[in-house]
């Protein structure tokens, strides 16, 4: 910062204007979203808008949770989520290292392979899946759900993140251990692994939010509604009832909230994850 | 025969690879061992399914009863389908409204954001958070924001005196509306990106200029743009990618209303697959689908050499 002249000042005053204006757009849905979850449904439309209800009304998250198997949404979604991250990272980290550090025939050829098939839109390949589950009898099952993401493009990505992070780390090591005998699978399980932290901290919060967030696949795979995960379910509340939207909002702020919290502890890891991947779901 | 693919090698990597190892046999067992799990995966819930699609869009394919084969009726169809027509402009509309003013937007927001300044980071987290959010929230929330007679922007609009439009209902407003909130959703992501790389711009290279008296529009330009300019071709390709693929907000907000007028590709992939069971009509669709991304991304490819500043 050099010298603070008016200018730079007014200059510095208008950023923040404009950064506040946008913030407050961004803001908007969310307080809106909690507001409206906390009033009571006549209150819902008055006019004009009051941004703090009174009274407050917190059994819109009782009803819901008492009128729809809420709980299960939540379960659905968070065990999908653990298993798809999991798997994801396992098997994107084995494979990643191997095409990385192994140099076994054949190498290229399969990365490129698997790379050049990232760009394919999942809505291809999603019809012939379909029947191919049903076929295998896992419509309206969890198991497409889980699989289908850890070998899909997501797990594909992974292993282009961790292939990324393991061609960084000093050869050096690997050639001791190697010295001394060590199995590849200890050199990957022993020495490697704990080394990639930060790719699978990165990759772990990407997958998991990813799988949380997804919409398209719960919706064609699933009927029941106790199946449902929390997107899916969360959309078809609109559905039906364009009135019950007190309920309807508490239960987005209920589905969302976890979220933000993890996000507001773990901000700056995401973050830096974001900018070191350079990539995007 | 691999030599001749286009994989960048590092040194050691080369040196890796001598005609031969004693130690080659191990690492061909190890290496394939390794993959073997992705690659499996990959052959039978990717590749395979992929070249199934593609007998399906070769097909008369329903629900119930036997597929017969019938050629390219289906893509001959296709480009008869004035539906077809219809979507694929909403879809191109959808793009050419949301990467511009996503790019834009999350650039002008980085250039002030990448400096520290205090509170910074609430801004960053503010902007940052929706891309978190569950896109299927972000547009049920939207959605209720649009109402016609007791949504929020009515309500401020009427405090004006204004009566608001029917936002989503009225087959002008519906697409922009759709653009606007999925800018709001996504463009944190871009701005991460672009403060990421307007970090790594060297500082001298702006003492120089101002020195050569080079004034803040000419830094922008000369300087800072084509510093950047890789990730601005990354998250180009990636948000065009991206919103021709676009599903989750219409399907909450418009469901392809009203009339046609937001009915993009994938929405109707999804109808015809899903709702009318014409599977090998929409397998051919979604071909159409992945020729026009892959056409995209084949055009960037080539454009990059031409004006990206830096390659690595």
């Amino acid at each position: 910062m050099k010298s603070r002249s008016p200018g730079r000042i007014i200059g510095m005053g208008m950023n923040y204007f404009t950064l506040s204006v946008v913030s407050v757009i961004m803001l908007i849905p969310f307080l809106w979203m909690l507001s409206t979850s906390l009033k009571e449904p006549s209150k819902i439309f008055v006019f004009p808008p009051e941004l703090i209800p009174s009274p407050i009304r917190l059994e819109n998250y009782t009803e819901v949770l008492a009128n729809t198997p809420f709980h299960l949404f939540y379960w659905n979604s968070l065990y999908i989520a653990i298993l798809v991250t999991i798997g994801t990272v396992m098997f994107a980290s084995i494979a990643g290292y191997a095409f990385a550090r192994i140099p076994f025939k054949g190498r290229n050829f399969v990365f490129l392979l698997l790379l050049s098939t990232m760009m394919i839109p999942n809505e291809v390949t999603s019809i012939p899946m379909f029947l191919f589950m049903r076929a295998l009898g896992f419509i309206n099952t969890h198991v497409p759900l889980i699989v289908l993401p850890i070998f899909g493009a997501g797990g594909i990505f992974g292993v282009f993140v961790m292939r990324q992070f393991f061609l960084g780390i000093p050869k050096e090591l690997e050639e001791a251990a190697m010295i001394d005998g060590c199995s590849r699978w200890r050199i990957y399980w022993s020495i490697m692994l704990p080394l990639a932290k930060p790719a699978i901290a990165t990759l772990t919060i990407f997958t998991f939010l990813t799988s949380w967030n997804d919409f398209y696949d719960p919706l064609i795979f699933l009927n029941d509604r106790e199946l449902m995960t929390l997107p899916l379910a969360l959309s078809l509340f609109t559905d039906e009832a364009g009135t019950a939207w007190h309920h309807l909002m508490s239960a987005s702020v209920m589905a969302t909230l976890p979220l933000l919290i993890v996000f507001f502890f773990a901000q700056k890891q995401f973050i830096e994850g974001v900018s070191m991947t350079g990539m995007k779901e | 025969m691999e030599s001749n693919l286009n994989v960048p090698l590092s040194p050691e990597q080369r040196k890796a690879k001598p005609r031969r190892n004693p130690f080659q046999k191990e690492a061909n067992v190890a290496g394939w061992l390794f993959v073997s799990p992705m690659v499996l995966g990959f052959l039978a819930l990717l590749l395979g399914p992929l070249l199934l699609a593609f007998y399906m869009s070769l097909t008369d394919w329903p629900l119930l009863g036997e597929p017969t084969f019938v050629g390219l009726d289906n893509y001959r169809a296709i480009f008869q389908d004035e539906e077809f027509w219809t979507v694929v402009g909403n879809t191109f509309t959808f793009a050419a409204g949301l990467v511009p003013l996503n790019i834009v937007l999350a650039l002008g927001l980085a250039l002030m954001l990448a400096r520290r300044l205090p509170g910074i980071g609430i801004f960053r987290t503010a902007i940052f958070v929706p891309v978190m959010t569950s896109l299927i929230v972000w547009a049920i929330v939207w959605k209720y924001l649009f109402a016609t007679d007791t949504g929020f922007i009515n309500q401020i609009l009427q405090m004006f005196g204004i009566t608001g439009p029917s936002w989503l209902y009225n087959p002008q407003l519906a697409m922009p509306v759709v653009i606007v909130t999925s800018v709001l959703k996504n463009v944190g992501l871009n701005m991460v990106l672009f403060i990421a790389a307007l970090q790594q711009v060297p500082v001298q290279l702006y003492e120089a200029a101002r020195i050569d008296g080079a004034g803040k529009a000419r830094q922008f330009i000369l300087i800072t743009v084509p510093m950047i300019s890789p990730t601005i071709f990354l998250t180009t390709l990636l948000t065009i990618i991206g919103s021709l693929k676009v599903f989750g907000q219409i399907y909450v907000m418009t469901q392809g209303g009203p009339g046609n007028s937001t009915k993009v590709l994938v929405y109707y992939i999804w109808e015809k697959a899903f709702k009318n069971f014409e599977f090998g009509y929409a397998s051919a669709l979604a071909f159409v689908l992945f020729f026009i991304i892959f056409v995209f991304t084949l055009l960037q490819w080539q454009y990059r050499k031409r004006w990206v500043f830096h390659e690595e």
